[in-house]
């Protein structure tokens, strides 16, 4: 029988047949932490007896989430993180170089290869055609000492896509239809594999916005089949030589099979305080907003700015909302810098923050306050998520979110696009 | 986990209980003293919970437990709050792991029919719960055995000191 992306990556990796519903032991080519998972995985890797990290070159640390640090404890983290990346001579991305899940698909993911990292939305580099999935402290821990991990190997969904966007409406739009659709725990366990007619037009940026919330629907997994975008993508990294291509096969068994027309969606928002309670822009009209946040793993990429700085440019913020950008790598905000993103987000009142997670998480830079409701276009909007439960989050692409931020209430971007 | 055979009150909670519900995370800067940490259990879900549990009590859930983030910081605290186990009618595959690895069992059944305060007993090697209060059983959904290996060793760093390598 032939095989999902998910069955093809987990047998070249475990030297099994690896059909879904098999437990299997697999190598893995990046093992990862953040500032936030970081300190107990070096607890775990202590604790567990191992002298060293199996292979180095292939464990990565990222200070992301609080950073710069807002507290002294989060300091004394950072200190422990950097003195364990000296120590085993494992990678470290400073504070100021980004987000994980972003420096992961410029530096480090390649088609077929197995990513985990002490993180959900590790899922994000499955855009690339990696088995990317996100794992406990200890977990991690342990495959830094290994080099390998085990995993039950998913049954998968295959969302297959047709017809283009319509004006006004991006990837973002499509995933949170998507999660609507499927539930919170729709997919939980299982693999998302992407396929149909539509992938040839969706760009890398867009293809990592939508695996990176496959987890939001409980998935293992969001893969993309690795091609010519993937090596589109690999050539503009100068990583040209990781290219290969890999689609599952024809034949391949999924447990599910959706199919989404994109040419009739709508721009999506996700109301607190769960991810798929998903609806249209236009239902959302008139929800007042005291902060617009553009930026995270799930849009904080050049494209996204890009559309930010079309709809905001020449106009102003509503004066009571604040807009908050945070660029997702240093790469994102040099090029924004360089094609005059940053000069009209910022004239349009934008405050730009370091490349990094920011606000999303409710660590420092924009938390929000008692009653307030922010339009964010992260991933998540759980209840206390921007660090008080006592605010509303919604959810939505950069476009809406930019779009909002001049009117100061939730708005559908298509009223304020001009062809 | 030394006791295969677990008795204790049930303390009910509802469907999609995240990891921010477990313990909120805006405390991540208290994440490496976790006696800090642990006094924030479900702080804006069920603001009495450190009152209310006892040592032995099981949380017993609705479906997609632990959904959210990766942080092990969630079934860490629940363990350190005196919790035995979790009951849940399905729950979220990151947590699912990490609770294992910290060696706190996780049960998947059909917890509409247990109640909040009902009396439970748990037997880990069957996966059998038999509620004292209704007089009542149920039988949970069975874990894979590498899971369950790693759990009887008590989590997965005792599993992997014995063991050095996974067996499957």
């Amino acid at each position: 029988m032939g095989k999902t992306l998910a069955e093809k990556i987990l047998r070249d990796k475990s030297q099994t047949d690896a059909m879904a519903g098999d437990i299997v032991l697999a190598t893995v080519d990046l093992v990862f932490v953040q500032d936030t998972t970081g300190p107990l995985t070096i607890k775990q890797f202590e604790d567990s007896g191992f002298a060293a990290i199996a292979e180095p070159e292939k464990v990565a640390i990222f200070l992301d989430h609080a950073a710069p640090s807002p507290s002294q404890q989060t300091s004394n983290d950072h200190i422990l993180l950097r003195h364990f990346a000296r120590e085993t001579n494992c990678h470290i991305y400073d504070v100021g170089n980004g987000i994980c899940h972003q420096l992961v698909a410029e530096l480090f993911a390649n088609p077929g290869d197995i990513i985990v990292g002490a993180d959900s939305h590790t899922v994000t580099a499955g855009a690339l055609c990696a088995f990317a999935t996100g794992m406990g402290s200890t977990d991690i821990a342990i495959a830094m000492a290994l080099g390998k991990t085990w995993f039950r190997v998913p049954e998968t969904f295959l969302i297959n896509l047709i017809g283009s966007f319509s004006k006004g409406v991006y990837a973002k739009d499509l995933i949170l239809y998507l999660i609507g659709q499927l539930g919170a725990d729709g997919a939980t366990y299982k693999a998302l594999e992407f396929g149909g007619e539509s992938l040839a037009g969706l760009n890398m940026s867009q293809r990592l916005t939508i695996a990176n919330m496959a987890v939001e629907a409980g998935a293992k997994v969001g893969l993309f089949p690795s091609d010519e975008i993937t090596q589109g993508f690999l050539s503009s990294q100068g990583r040209s030589a990781s290219y290969k291509p890999l689609y599952p096969d024809a034949d391949a068994n999924y447990e599910r099979i959706m199919s989404i027309n994109l040419s009739q969606l709508e721009p999506m928002v996700s109301f607190p305080h769960s991810v798929d309670n998903v609806h249209s822009a236009r239902d959302a009209k008139g929800i007042k907003i005291q902060q617009v946040f553009i930026g995270t793993c799930t849009n904080g990429r050049l494209e996204d700015l890009a559309v930010a700085a079309s709809i905001l440019q020449g106009k102003r913020r509503y004066p009571d909302t604040r807009l908050l950008i945070a660029p997702s790598s240093r790469q994102v905000l040099l090029q924004a810098i360089e094609k005059g993103y940053i000069h009209s987000l910022v004239e349009a009142g934008a405050v730009i923050l370091p490349p990094g997670c920011a606000a999303c998480l409710g660590l420092h830079q924009g938390v929000l306050g008692d009653g307030e409701a922010c339009l964010s276009t992260a991933n998540r909007n759980f209840k206390g998520r921007m660090g008080n439960p006592k605010a509303m989050l919604y959810l939505a692409s950069p476009a809406t979110a930019a779009a909002s931020a001049i009117t100061g209430e939730i708005t559908d971007p298509r009223e304020v696009i001009i062809d | 986990m030394p006791e295969t055979v677990l008795k204790g009150k049930a303390i009910k909670l509802g469907d999609n209980v995240s990891t921010d519900d477990i313990i909120p995370g805006r405390f991540a800067h208290l994440r490496s003293n976790l006696p800090e940490l642990s006094k924030h259990i479900f702080e804006d879900l069920v603001p009495d919970f450190a009152s209310r549990v006892h040592q032995g009590d099981f949380l017993v859930a609705g479906g997609n437990f632990g959904l959210g983030s990766s942080r092990e910081h969630a079934p860490l605290v629940i363990k350190m709050s005196g919790i035995a186990a979790i009951l849940a009618k399905s729950a979220a595959r990151i947590f699912f792991r990490n609770a294992i690895n910290q060696g706190l069992p996780v049960l998947l059944c059909d917890t509409a029919q247990i109640n909040d305060g009902d009396q439970l007993e748990i037997n880990l090697t069957e996966g059998v719960i038999t509620n004292l209060t209704s007089n009542s059983r149920l039988t949970s959904t069975k874990i894979p055995p590498l899971m369950f290996a790693i759990l009887k060793e008590g989590g997965l760093i005792p599993y992997i000191k014995k063991h050095k390598d996974f067996e499957l």
